[in-house]
Formats: C-alpha cells, structure tokens, sequence
C-alpha cells in the first residue's frame, strides 16, 4: 500500500464532506464505545486489570530477547520453523518464497495488520498468487480495492447499498445475479462464495494476536471463524506477526485477552481464540503440513530503545481510535495507510518518517481520551506530542506555524509580558464580543471561523482574578 | 540472510535488555505468577450457561451418557435439521441406536451437523475448550451449520487458568486449541449483528451431569 499520509490535510476535507462515511461513523459511538463502557461496569477487577496487563507487556519488552528465543525454540521443537525479517521487503520475500517453494495457486487470509504494513496481498498477486481475503470486512475491502478504516472492523466506512453493488459486481460470474439489500442476505453470500475458497486454498496466512513464548503457540481471536479455518484446512499455515507480540505464557495471553475482546468490541470473549502450535501432528486428523512464523522487526527494536518504547505495549484493540474525536470526525482514510486513529498517528511517523507522516500527530486535540480507555496504558497523547516536537526541532513545520510558535513561545516564557498581554487581549475581546458571548468572524482566524463560532471571554484572566481574590479564603 | 536478520534483531533488542541480566524471566515460565482472576459471584454451572447463552449458545442436560442420542434428536428435531451426523472419532464408544446416521473423521465442508467431545469447559466465560487430534478433528467445530459438544460435568472449569493447568499435564500442547464462545458471528457489515459468518450457525452443548 502507497502511503498517502502526506496527503493527510486534503483527505481530512473530503472525509469531512462524506455523508455515508460521517453516518458510518456516527456508529462507532453506538456500536463500540457504549458496549465497551457496559461491559467494563460489570467487572469491578477491570482497572486492576489494566495495570497487570501494562505490567505483563513491560515485562516482556524488558526480556524481549529471552521471550522471542524461547518461542523459537518452542516452536522448532513441534515441527515449524521461525523466520525472522528486519523490514517489510525481507518479510514479502519469506512469504513469496514459501508460497513458491510449495507450488501454491490460492492463498486464504485470516485478517492480519501486519499483512497490510508489509504490503503482502500486492506481493503475492504480483508473483501471480490469488490471494482471497477471509474476514468479512477485508473482504469487503479487496473487492473496494481499499486499505482498512479501521483495525476492528475494517469495513467501518461502508453502507450496506456500497456493499451491495460491490458484491453484485464481483460475484455475477459465479452464478450469484440477484442485487441483495439486507445485512443475512449478504453474509450469507459471501459465506457461500468464500468456502469453497477456503477448500481449495494451499496456503493459510494469518496474523497473530499473541505469540506464547511457554508453548510456541500463537493465539487468533475472531467473531467469524475465518481465521481459525484459514489456519487448519490448508497444507501450510504462515503466522505474519511483529516481534512485539510475544507473551510468556497462557496464563498471561489469558490475562490480556480479558482486555482485549472488552476494549475491542465490548464483548466479554469472541466466538473463537484459536491457539496453533507447529504442525498436525503424527495421526491428526486435519490441520496443515507446515507452520511457519514470520517475525517482523521494521523499525520495532528502534522504537524498544527510544521514547516510543510504551507504544510497543499495544494489544491493538481499537479502543483509542473508537474514543478519539478527530478519529470520529475524519475516520480512518485520512491516514490512508495500515494503522488509523491515535495508535496509527503515533506508529506511523516511526514506520514511514516524520516528513511523510508527521501531520497526523498535529491533527491531534491532546483531550486524552485515547490515554484514558487504554488497557495497557499507554500515553497516547505524550507520544503524540513527542512527535511535534521533533517535528518543531527539526524544522518540518512550515515557516509561519514554526514563526508562531517560536514567538508565543517567546511570550509564555516570560510573564511581565505574558500577563500583561493577556489581560489587555482578554479585556479587549470581551469588549469587541459585546456581550454576544461568541464571534462568527474575526480577522485573521478566518480557517477557524469559517467553520465555528470562536466563544469570547467570559471574564478576566486567571491570573487576575487569583491576584484579586487571594487571601480571601 | 535470514539467520543475519535474526541476530542482527536480537542483537538490538539485546542492547537495550542487556541491562536487566539481574532478573530471570525463565522463571515465569517454569513458575507463572498468580495473576488477577475476576470473581465468579455463583455456582460455576450457572455461571457457566448464563455466559454460554449470552455468547449465542445453547445448553441442554443428561443424566447419563445413554441419554445423549435421544437428546440430540429431539434437539436437531426442534431445529429442523436432519438427524444425519459427523462425529469426531473419539465419541465412537456412545451407542447411537436407531434414530440417527452417524458416520466419523474430519470434515471435507459437506456436513451440517457435527459432534465432538470437549477438552474442558470455562464457566467464567461460557467457553468450550476443545483440542486437535486423532480422535478430535479441528474441521468439525468450524465447517458444519450445527455444532454440538459434549461436556462432563466434572469438566467445568472456572478460569481459563484452570485448563492451561490441565492442558499442561499432557506434556505438549496439541497442534490445535479452540475456545468456542457461541456460534460464528460478524458485526462487519454497518455494525449489524449476524450470525454464522463462516463457522456455526448454532452452537449446542449437551451437559452429561448425573444427578
């Protein structure tokens, strides 16, 4: 995928006029963040929780190296092999090599993020693959030829009548000619049209949402079953996963699963958390020849010796994107590549450079909701803000935005100014308001009142008011 | 080119964990910690139904092994499903009498109805643990509309520490484990919730509980 990050204040204008996007997103809300908040009311541990679960995946990032060995060595030890890529090109040509090496024709997909930062669907297509998305919103997304919204429910942005016409397009050749207009009508067609997929598929790739060091297993959790069927009907199943997905043990996967499916859909627990270890194994009835693990670096052990180190705590649940209110205005194609919402503003500066993504940590208000619903913790907004300001130190902003603020800097330096100023502009604009309480128009700040009133001044500084009153409590 | 990669990677991570040698993190391994279990405030088997309902599941109960046949009859009987089955081999010592087909092995998608046992169950989620094997195939929990598990009573569980406890006694961890919450689902289409996506349609689970 071409990142268009760079394009992120021009995508922000189109999405903003995008009614069926804006009435998509409008659904977030309903869908995630009030099921998120009722199931969290009824588990009273679930801050307790959150606290171990920071605890887990710190510890882990303090032993990475111990983790990663002794699940290679698990691994190993039934049967599967563990490769291991330092970027998203070494990682396209394990996959590629595999996919050769075995002659294979139709790859199955469970969903995998890593899959879409790699790149690998437009890989293995070149190599002439038919690579078949399984997860119903991936799906959805391949026949659109479009990147995820969302890393929960991909196919967010999408009305049931887009959806519609696309399946009516793709699925005419295969005996499928009514246009469908309910939601059962169109899973039940993209059920029907996917398995006889799955049956012939030689090669599975799924993601991983844990990789236990304890056991060499790694855990996938889905709602549909995709996953789990793309890793036990083909004869080879490739694990795609980042190296910041190790856990130690079940009893840990267990413990930040409990965070997981809450904060993701606000479900207590999905359909399915499928566990895979190696091979089948001598006598099995099913279940593939070959396992393999790809373990993706790109720029992660830079990030485990730097400032963004938190981040790689990440379960990738969604929570921070679902509560984050430029995510709910704007969704997630603005970024138009791999990771949207908070996690994506701070993941992607990392992954691509500040030149090419640095525009999506300004778009951020700094409310903290993202910090707040977190269940490993992770300060969200000071990573944001770290960005800026390697943004502002190395001089990637445009002049006149580094001009203002290197001279309000000037000013909130030094309070002989500053609080003169201050109560002269505050008194001065509560004049000019006249008791309107807000200003449709004001020279100067015409990007920000073209779209919404700038509320006036209700009253005197702070620091006036605090000289006036002090010692009279 | 691959084994450079992986020492180049360990190499870096190893820079920056280099300093916490002190510490053995083996020891979590051979020794997991106590972590935070939450409270099941009932009896596990009502716990247990009332979260297996919640996930979209269905219970019903037999006193004995025997009644197992006459059970899935009435049950496939009220569903309108044919009393044909697929059976993981591991269930051939229940005698099935008259009523239904049952035939045994893996599943190649042809199936609607499927039955196998459980490894365990986990009463604080409402979950069926069931693991891969000779007598277990993994294509029967996924492929078939229908699918019904059998569980003892004595395999209720109430955490899902509980079954890595018992997982772990068999020395290694079979090549397949799935925890099954309910029948397949998908909220991807405009939040909508539909069920059998790509697995199940309806999830059964018959309870063998002796009075």
């Amino acid at each position: 995928m071409q990142s268009q990050s760079h394009r992120f204040k021009q995508n922000v204008s189109v999405a903003l006029e995008d009614v069926s996007l804006q009435k998509a997103l409008s659904r977030v809300q309903e869908g995630f963040v009030d099921k998120r908040a009722a199931v969290v009311s009824t588990l009273p541990e679930f801050e307790q929780l959150r606290e171990q679960g920071r605890e887990i995946r710190n510890h882990v990032l303090d032993h990475l190296d111990f983790y990663l060995r002794r699940f290679e060595n698990r691994v190993q030890a039934l049967g599967g092999q563990v490769h291991w890529a330092e970027n998203a090109e070494q990682a396209r040509d394990i996959v590629r090599d595999i996919c050769r090496r075995v002659e294979a024709k139709t790859v199955i997909k469970g969903k995998s993020m890593i899959s879409e930062e790699i790149a690998l669907n437009e890989a293995l297509e070149l190599d002439g693959l038919d690579v078949v998305e399984s997860d119903l919103g991936e799906y959805i997304l391949q026949l659109a030829q479009e990147p995820p919204s969302h890393i929960i429910a991909p196919a967010i942005h999408k009305t049931r009548a887009q959806i519609s016409e696309l399946f009516y397009n793709a699925h005419q050749k295969l005996g499928y000619t009514k246009k469908l207009d309910t939601v059962p009508d169109l899973v039940n067609e993209a059920r029907e049209v996917l398995r006889s997929r799955y049956l012939e598929a030689d090669v599975g790739i799924t993601g991983a949402n844990f990789l236990v060091a304890e056991t060499g297993s790694n855990i996938i959790v889905t709602n549909e079953g995709n996953g789990d069927l793309s890793c036990t009907l083909p004869r080879v199943h490739i694990v795609t996963a980042s190296i910041d997905k190790v856990v130690p043990t079940l009893d840990d996967a267990s413990a930040l699963l409990r965070l997981l499916a809450r904060s993701a859909t606000g479900q207590e627990i999905t359909s399915y958390t499928t566990f895979s270890s190696g091979p089948k194994r001598a006598g099995d009835a099913d279940g593939p020849d070959e396992y393999h693990v790809v373990l993706l670096d790109n720029g992660r052990t830079e990030m485990l010796a730097g400032a963004f180190r938190d981040m790689l705590r990440c379960i990738r649940c969604g929570a921070c994107m679902n509560h984050c209110p430029v995510y709910g205005a704007i969704g997630g194609h603005s970024h138009r590549w791999g990771y949207p919402g908070p996690i994506g503003s701070v993941l992607t500066p990392n992954f691509l450079g500040l030149e090419e993504a640095g525009d999506l940590a300004n778009a951020c208000t700094l409310n903290g909701h993202c910090a707040s619903v977190c269940p490993v913790k992770i300060p969200l907004p000071d990573l944001l803000r770290e960005h800026r300001r390697r943004q502002f130190e190395r001089k990637l902003q445009p002049l006149p935005a580094r001009l203002a603020l290197a001279a309000w800097a000037g000013i909130a330096r030094r309070p002989w100014i500053y609080q003169p100023l201050m109560a002269t502009g505050i008194g001065m604009l509560r004049l000019l308001s006249r008791g309107r309480g807000k200003f449709k128009s004001l020279p100067m700040l015409g990007a920000w009142t073209r779209t919404r009133d700038l509320p006036a001044p209700q009253s005197r500084t702070f620091q006036t008011l605090w000289k006036k009153q002090r010692g009279k409590r | 080119m691959a084994d450079s990669a992986r020492d180049r990677i360990l190499g870096r991570i190893r820079a920056v964990t280099g300093s916490k040698d002190g510490e053995n993190p083996g020891l979590r391994i051979s020794q997991p910690p106590l972590l935070i279990r939450p409270r099941i405030p009932s009896e596990l088997l009502p716990r247990f139904v009332e979260k297996l309902e919640l996930g979209g599941g269905s219970i019903s109960q037999v006193a004995e092994h025997a009644g197992i046949p006459a059970e899935i009859g009435r049950f496939l009987d009220a569903e309108k499903f044919p009393a044909t089955l697929r059976a993981a081999p591991a269930l051939r010592n229940i005698s099935w009498g008259d009523g239904l087909e049952v035939s045994y092995g893996s599943s190649d998608g042809g199936d609607l109805v499927s039955v196998t046992p459980a490894f365990c169950a986990i009463a604080e989620t409402g979950s069926l643990l069931l693991v891969s094997g000779e007598d277990s195939p993994t294509t029967l929990n996924f492929l078939p509309d229908v699918h019904i598990v059998i569980v003892e009573s004595d395999q209720l569980l109430a955490h899902p520490e509980d079954a890595w406890a018992k997982l772990r006694e068999l020395g290694q961890v079979p090549r397949t484990v799935n925890v099954i919450t309910g029948p397949s689902k998908t909220a991807d289409i405009e939040q909508t919730l539909q069920i059998g996506a790509h697995g199940p349609r309806k999830l059964h689970v018959i309870l063998v509980h002796p009075e």
